[in-house]
């Protein structure tokens, strides 16, 4: 039974990869960015919920809705004036770009919040579990790996029935025709990263409620994101939820053979499937 | 009244003059054809006029307003549509998805205002049970025609056709043209690129001859292309 409790922590753990993984997933999926500073841009959401709560003395739930709209603004302003010109044939530039972001963002939060590790405030909601037969299962937990489902239920309508959504999917097919529609490839991306920094904002809620947070640990959580949506496929959202379950899985299993394991285990099962599927579990036909 | 105006149309690439000091007007709902060899020019005619490329010298004028300098996202709202030669669909997106695209944005509304209409102009180009289809998987013919359907759905006032006809059997062609002359016989202007002359000569009233971007005939296509001069550089008939 224990196993069995050990696979559902690790499925519910797949869920918080999932919502890392998701942003990144869609600023690849619609203009090909590979964004090296997203992890650090989730710690620095999750300072921003901090301040938040810390200033104004609300609850981190409600204090996301607050930082949502902000991180937004962010993203718009970051894709339309930074990355949008680092575009083009050559993928060099916005990895380099985003590299540099990376580095500035955690000097910048070392600055501003010092090198102590930090955790938004628990109440009883988030220390609640509930029984499932024999099993125990944290609410919080629950609640993360439902958001993911949800945010990724939301991309999928967002993308598939609405306007915004055809005009994100024709832009990645071929901006240059797009914009001979009048699309505007330049506010369609910024559009795009706002949105990628509203789950992103989601994501740091639930990191900065579940573990303690400092201004180191970015790189990290973009590297579990990468895993997620490589092993999905890229572009695939549903295959990015599997790819964080299956990172999530493996890093409980490991962690219960071993405690020193949990990480590697994860890193592992990155390799193995990389291994039999180069192309992840639910590839794209046509990139 | 002409819905389309050039007046002394230049544009270089470097040392290359491929439009050189073009003239001519298109009057309200005709339809012009234009000829002329390989690397004539014509496809930059077309791009000077959407607005894709920016001429440096000579104005043209589209209803009666100077559009020289006007962007061609704006040229496209005030009613230019084009289809191009290599047809560029959004591959994964569905046909009909296409058009809504290609609705909405080109004519600035929402997809409620555009749904009707994007439904009518696949009736007219014969896709409407392919609406549903990734564009991805069309055939050439099929391309061909969502090419002219996107164009549609701008519902545009002047529509310019790159060569659409190209690589078509005979029977897709003639299907093409039909569908040409019933979008023609609704009152929209077309001028049309077009090697397969027959295609072109059983649509327009008027052509356009271009060799090394000068306009060296315009007139009754009979006319055009019993010149003889049209013969030597167009055909390379020695006559």
């Amino acid at each position: 039974m224990i196993w069995v409790d050990t696979i559902i922590q690790g499925i519910l753990l797949g869920g918080l990869y999932a919502l890392f993984a998701s942003g990144l997933s869609l600023v690849f999926g619609i203009m090909r960015l590979v964004n090296l500073a997203h992890g650090d841009l989730i710690v620095m959401g999750a300072y921003l919920i901090l301040v938040l709560v810390t200033l104004l003395g609300l609850s981190p739930f409600i204090a996301v809705f607050i930082a949502m709209p902000l991180m937004f603004a962010l993203g718009w302003v970051l894709q339309k004036y930074l990355l949008n010109r680092t575009l083009g044939d050559d993928i060099l530039p916005p990895l380099l770009v985003t590299f540099g972001l990376s580095i500035a963002l955690q000097n910048a939060l070392l600055e501003g919040f010092s090198a102590d590790s930090q955790r938004l405030p628990t109440n009883a909601l988030t220390t609640a579990s509930v029984e499932a037969g024999p099993i125990t299962l944290g609410v919080m937990p629950l609640l993360t790996f439902a958001s993911a489902v949800l945010v990724i239920i939301g991309l999928n309508q967002l993308f598939y029935r609405t306007e915004l959504g055809r005009a994100f999917r024709a832009t990645s097919d071929d901006a240059t025709t797009a914009s001979l529609m009048g699309i505007k490839p330049a506010n369609i991306f910024a559009t795009a990263t706002g949105i990628a920094l509203v789950i992103v904002t989601i994501a740091a809620l639930y990191l900065g409620l579940r573990a303690n947070f400092d201004p180191n640990i970015g790189p990290a959580r973009l590297i579990y994101a990468f895993e997620a949506v490589i092993i999905g496929g890229l572009g695939s959202l549903w295959g990015t939820l599997l790819g964080g379950i299956i990172i999530g899985v493996a890093q409980t299993v490991g962690a219960a053979i071993n405690p020193e394991w949990q990480i590697l285990a994860g890193h592992i099962a990155f390799l193995v499937v990389l291994l039999i599927r180069p192309r992840g579990l639910f590839p794209r036909a046509n990139d | 009244m002409s819905i389309l105006s050039l007046k002394n149309v230049s544009k270089s690439f470097g040392a290359l003059t491929v439009t050189d000091d073009a003239s001519f007007d298109v009057p309200q709902g005709q339809a012009l054809g234009i000829i002329g060899p390989n690397g004539a020019g014509k496809s930059t005619l077309f791009n000077l006029i959407t607005g894709n490329i920016r001429s440096d010298q000579g104005n043209i004028h589209f209803q009666g307003r100077d559009v020289t300098k006007v962007s061609a996202m704006e040229r496209c709202l005030t009613g230019i549509g084009r289809s191009f030669q290599i047809p560029q669909p959004f591959e994964k997106l569905t046909v009909y998805e296409n058009l809504l695209v290609a609705a909405t944005h080109g004519r600035n509304l929402s997809e409620r205002d555009v749904r009707d209409d994007c439904a009518d102009v696949l009736e007219r180009t014969e896709l409407i049970k392919r609406a549903n289809v990734p564009a991805g998987q069309l055939s050439l013919l099929e391309r061909k025609r969502l090419e002219l359907s996107r164009a549609m759905a701008t519902q545009p006032k002047l529509l310019l056709l790159d060569e659409i006809a190209g690589g078509l059997t005979e029977g897709e062609c003639q299907a093409l043209i039909r569908t040409i002359q019933d979008i023609h016989a609704q009152g929209v202007t077309i001028i049309w690129i077009e090697h397969v002359l027959h295609a072109l000569t059983s649509v327009v009233e008027r052509l356009l001859v271009l060799d090394f971007g000068k306009v060296i005939g315009l007139g009754d296509p009979d006319e055009i292309m019993a010149s003889k001069e049209v013969q030597e550089i167009y055909l390379g008939i020695e006559v």
